[in-house]
């Protein structure tokens, strides 16, 4: 009994030390950092106290949380909208031979670069970009349209684009589930094709729709490469504005803005699976 | 036409997978208030019948009829028919009320009307006290009786039932037969079952109609199928026989000489056609005794055989006894005092049985 239990430990040591220096060590160093003081020349001064977290109840960050929280919640709302019907069509109507082939398809501009893909989105959207090129030659538009780029509108867009998988694949995984003979047993019953999806597929993919709206929220509210290459001098979010502190060597303050994030994201995770669970009891 | 009375009809309905013919031609008509069988082996199209009739399944080739009206082209949402299927299929994020008040709840009834018929419809099924419980709290018998609510507060035109029974242990599905029955006596619609249990098909049937490989064999009542079968496979699908190969020596008037293990016997033909030099004769194992002496009536078929093997079955003796070319089985319920009580393997014994119950196939 005694060997085994060792055991367990040996094997579970290595996972346990990565995540104690990669992860709870840093996290710590950020909570006890955000509470100390920056020193006049940057640096950290280590006398503790809560100013950062008092001016960060300053109106202008909370604006920026605030505008972060929209950005982000318009981006997964985006993301259910545009995903929910591609899942729904790979895992119920395409044909099954089709189905992987379908799902790596979609999944595939994600194995270039991020990088390389918001600058792709750039030479999009910039004022001689491709889609104000096309829009001039059609007619469409007499002038070039200048807020396609640096806008919360790029940033917005850059989200979607970038987090879209990690809304269809939980959705995918969702939608297979189902039991088409549930879905016949509705039809048989009297219900239509939209009452069979709004009465039997929707609720039973609930679970699979709470995943990847924490999946894309999440990251989508604390982002900051997209809404630095992509938004404007004027869509400051919370990650570049965390950033910022970091670059302006207020670390401190970097640090509380950091934590006052992660407890919004714990927050919203706990209320995802009261919801999660609460379904599954019933 | 017959069609307007009939609850369900079906006209020569084909359908096809790739190559594979699901349906061949099937016609069938189940009257109203008629608890019809559909008795076939797995794979013998009698599930694809039920879903063409249910509408989730196109005919390639065919009509359907519900109440008389052509619903062929109707989709199975406005199709007065409802299923009771093979695992029930209970909406899992439904409770037992929502599970049955699901159908009604489509038709934009006041929701009185709804309580009432689903607290009707769980009474009618013994279920009433059961509204708030979820289906996965429920045993198999527990969530069949759902579904069997689910299906029948829709007053539908016909039940149409996939082998409703065939999840349910032996003890449950006794029970559960009986309570079809009561069931379907007490709403007075139509019932079309589907199985392949040829005992649950005759205790519940007012008519069987046998399928195999996507036709239908035969119909009739358990009585006329069990006792007149038409075709080898519907005489050893529905209980068992003896299949032998006869010679046509004479058929007139509706007697047929018969030339069958080296004996000349006259049988009666009740309206099958014969022709040619061979038929079959079908005899079922019941119909036959066994005897150490040959009995002194000429109005019996008496053969001389010998006994292969013996097996005791508790409730019956079974026999094979070799004929000639022939193996026959025979069984005798096990009754005190019999006298095939005695007979060993190996023993000539004599096999006798009325002409009567020789029944002729059609080919």
């Amino acid at each position: 009994m005694r060997g085994t239990s060792a055991n367990r430990w040996l094997l579970l040591a290595p996972s346990l030390l990565w995540m104690l220096l990669f992860f709870f060590l840093p996290l710590g160093l950020i909570v006890v950092m955000s509470f100390a003081e920056r020193g006049p020349y940057g640096g950290v001064r280590w006398t503790f106290g809560l100013w950062n977290y008092r001016q960060a109840m300053d109106p202008l960050y909370l604006w920026v949380y605030g505008r972060s929280f929209a950005l982000a919640a318009v981006t997964t709302a985006l993301c259910l909208g545009i995903s929910y019907p591609v899942a729904y069509y790979i895992a119920l109507r395409a044909d099954p031979k089709w189905k992987n082939l379908l799902l790596v398809l979609s999944i595939l501009p994600f194995w270039t670069s991020f990088l390389l893909r918001t600058y792709a989105w750039i030479f999009m959207l910039r004022v001689e970009g491709f889609v104000n090129t096309m829009l001039l030659a059609l007619g469409v538009i007499e002038r070039p349209i200048s807020w396609l780029l640096y806008s919360d509108f790029a940033i917005v867009i850059g989200q979607v684009y970038g987090e879209l998988p990690f809304m269809i694949l939980p959705l995918y995984v969702a939608l297979e589930r189902v039991d088409v003979r549930l879905m016949e047993a509705a039809m048989d019953l009297g219900a239509n094709r939209r009452q069979v999806f709004w009465r039997i597929v929707l609720p039973l993919t609930r679970p699979g729709i709470i995943t990847g709206i924490v999946l894309v929220f999440i990251p989508s509210f604390g982002a900051f490469i997209t809404p630095d290459l992509l938004g404007g001098a004027k869509s400051a979010v919370i990650g570049t504005v965390i950033q910022n502190q970091f670059v302006q060597r207020n670390q401190p303050m970097g640090s509380a803005l950091s934590v006052l994030l992660i407890l919004v994201m714990f927050a919203l995770l706990l209320i995802a699976s009261r919801v999660t669970r609460q379904r599954g009891r019933r | 036409m017959a069609t307007a009375t009939s609850a369900i009809c079906v006209k020569s309905v084909t359908k096809r997978y790739g190559a594979v013919t699901a349906l061949e031609a099937v016609s069938l008509e189940v009257e109203r208030g008629e608890f019809l069988t559909l008795l076939g082996p797995s794979g013998s199209g009698k599930t694809t019948l039920l879903r063409v009739i249910a509408g989730l399944e196109q005919p390639d080739e065919g009509r359907v009829y519900l109440g008389g009206e052509d619903v062929t082209d109707v989709p199975p949402y406005r199709r007065r028919v409802h299923t009771v299927f093979q695992q029930y299929v209970l909406f899992p994020h439904l409770n037992v009320y929502r599970n049955v008040a699901f159908g009604l709840e489509q038709k934009r009834l006041s929701r009185r009307e709804i309580e009432r018929r689903v607290a009707a419809a769980l009474e009618l099924v013994r279920l009433s006290g059961y509204e708030r419980r979820w289906p996965h709290e429920l045993s198999g018998g527990e969530q069949q009786r759902v579904a069997l609510a689910r299906a029948l507060v829709l007053e539908p035109e016909a039940l149409l039932l996939d082998e409703p029974l065939a999840a349910l242990d032996l003890q449950l599905r006794k029970e559960m037969q009986r309570e079809l029955k009561r069931l379907q006596r007490e709403v007075g619609i139509s019932f079309l079952l589907v199985t392949h249990d040829q005992e649950e098909a005759m205790a519940l049937s007012d008519r069987i109609a046998v399928i195999a490989d996507g036709r239908l064999q035969q119909i009739g009542t358990p009585r006329e199928v069990y006792e007149r079968p038409e075709t080898a496979f519907v005489a050893t699908f529905l209980g068992a026989a003896n299949v032998l190969e006869a010679e046509i020596l004479q058929h007139e008037n509706g007697d047929a000489l018969l030339g069958l293990c080296g004996r000349t016997v006259r049988v009666p033909l009740n309206g099958r056609r014969i022709e040619g030099s061979r038929a079959q004769v079908a005899i079922r194992p019941e119909k036959i005794a066994l005897r150490a002496r040959p009995l002194r009536r000429t109005d019996l078929v008496q053969l001389e055989g010998v006994i292969e093997e013996c097996l005791y079955l508790g409730e019956a003796m079974h026999w094979r006894v070799r004929v000639g070319e022939h193996c026959v089985t025979v069984t005798e319920p096990n009754r005190p005092g019999s006298k095939a009580e005695a007979f060993r393997d190996g023993q000539r014994v004599f096999l006798c049985w009325t002409r009567e119950s020789i029944v002729v196939l059609s080919r």
